[in-house]
């Protein structure tokens, strides 16, 4: 069947099964940013923007996403090149496969709450898990993208 | 890859179509968010989404908060006033439910009709003596809903949580922050105790007999902390699985929910 799906202020017809996830769509369509981990929603590297918020696209069906925004870490380059800066300052990066899912999350933390506690931003990223770094350098990181005025 | 065949997806614009289609088979199942239901059912016939019912909403009146059914647990959790009522219990249970990516998925209907054995949210439920909508069946209570042998062939509207003045406790265990409860701990505090305790590692139970007994009391003694924790033990059951063992769940009972009354009683 036929969806039209709106990525990253793009509308788009997609061709797609009525039990496929939205990560296989958009990994289908190149859209190879989108990560599959544990594929149950426990690791986050599928993490998508749905109308602003993340969610887990591997856990939501396409056919849902009709009429809704979708974006990707393509869609927030600027604002990630700038968390991507940060993360190579402070070593903060290794393998980078949860780089995209972990940008589009810290993103949605700076709209919803810029001036995150320790705590806060602990909280919030719970849902990314990054098997190299063991976090503390992502976390001064972090912090500093959500310092950032520019 | 995990996926589950559908036979044909159903985004009904009415009630009535929903519950229509519901109804024709038992392989016909209705999706919240859907995270569940991916990794539980390998076929459904067909796969109804309430998306188009305008079930999400958090909205007040004289008497009660209600929480459409379709609202996702995120937007529950970040309510300013759903945050105010039994010191926020609500909001602390659901904001240790894994991350905030699945929160933003899961719904709170699906979350209770699924009535989950790890559920945080049911207990807390039962202590905010919530009442549930149904479509068909009208309103009961939650504990009426646990008590049901059978999930309702029905669809789940609202969840009503009456305005009291009331404090609240709420303790999760678990291992991380990601993994399910060992075990979780509830408690209210208005006119009354209300007690549930959950994932014992049976869905939560309310201890009745030691809200009674709480209730009987006007001086909360360490002896007498001690007689309702051993009232709990004897009237709820524990079990051990590969989480935790009965008798640390016993243990860990004991101290929460001491600690869970002398903070509503403060």
């Amino acid at each position: 069947m036929k969806i039209n799906l709106n990525i990253n202020g793009v509308s788009k017809a997609f061709l797609i099964q009525e039990n496929e996830y939205l990560l296989e769509v958009l990994r289908r369509n190149d859209y190879t940013s989108v990560k599959r981990g544990c594929d149950n929603t426990s690791c986050g590297v599928c993490t998508v923007l749905f109308d602003g918020k993340p969610i887990p696209s591997c856990s939501m069906l396409a056919i849902r996403c009709e009429g809704h925004e979708i974006t990707t870490v393509e869609g927030i380059e600027k604002e990630a090149e700038k968390l991507a800066n940060y993360f190579g300052e402070l070593g903060a990066d290794q393998c980078g496969y949860c780089n995209p899912s972990m940008a589009l999350t810290v993103y949605s933390l700076k709209k919803e709450n810029k001036h995150a506690t320790d705590e806060e931003i602990k909280a919030y990223l719970v849902g990314n898990l990054c098997r190299c770094t063991g976090y503390v350098a992502q976390h001064q990181a972090i912090k500093k993208y959500l310092g950032d005025e520019s | 890859m995990i996926f589950m065949e559908i036979g044909k997806y159903y985004a009904p614009e009415t009630l009535e179509e929903a519950y229509n289609l519901f109804v024709e088979s038992k392989d016909n199942k209705i999706i919240g968010g859907g995270a569940w239901v991916k990794i539980s059912l390998k076929r459904v016939e067909k796969l109804i989404s309430l998306d188009q019912l305008k079930l999400d909403y958090i909205q007040e009146n004289n008497a009660y908060y209600e929480i459409g059914a379709m609202t996702n647990l995120r937007s529950v959790e970040t309510n300013e006033n759903i945050k105010l009522i039994y010191s926020g219990i609500l909001n602390q249970a659901i904001s240790n439910i894994m991350g905030v990516q699945i929160r933003n998925l899961a719904t709170i209907g699906g979350s209770i009709m699924g009535k989950f054995a790890f559920s945080d949210l049911i207990g807390v439920l039962l202590v905010m003596d919530a009442k549930l909508e149904f479509y068909k069946l009208g309103e009961i209570s939650i504990y009426e809903f646990l008590d049901l042998k059978k999930i309702p062939e029905d669809i789940l509207l609202n969840i009503k949580i009456p305005k009291r003045d009331s404090k609240g406790y709420f303790k999760k265990v678990s291992k991380t922050h990601l993994d399910f409860s060992i075990i979780n701990i509830a408690i209210s505090k208005g006119k009354n105790f209300i007690i549930a305790v959950g994932s014992r590692p049976g869905i939560a139970q309310s201890a009745i007999n030691t809200a009674n007994y709480l209730n009987s009391q006007t001086n909360f003694t360490e002896e007498i902390l001690d007689k309702a924790c051993d009232i709990a033990i004897d009237e709820l059951t524990f079990g051990s699985n590969l989480r935790a063992s009965k008798e640390y769940r016993e243990l860990l009972v004991r101290t929460y929910i001491k600690r869970g009354i002398r903070q509503v009683i403060k």
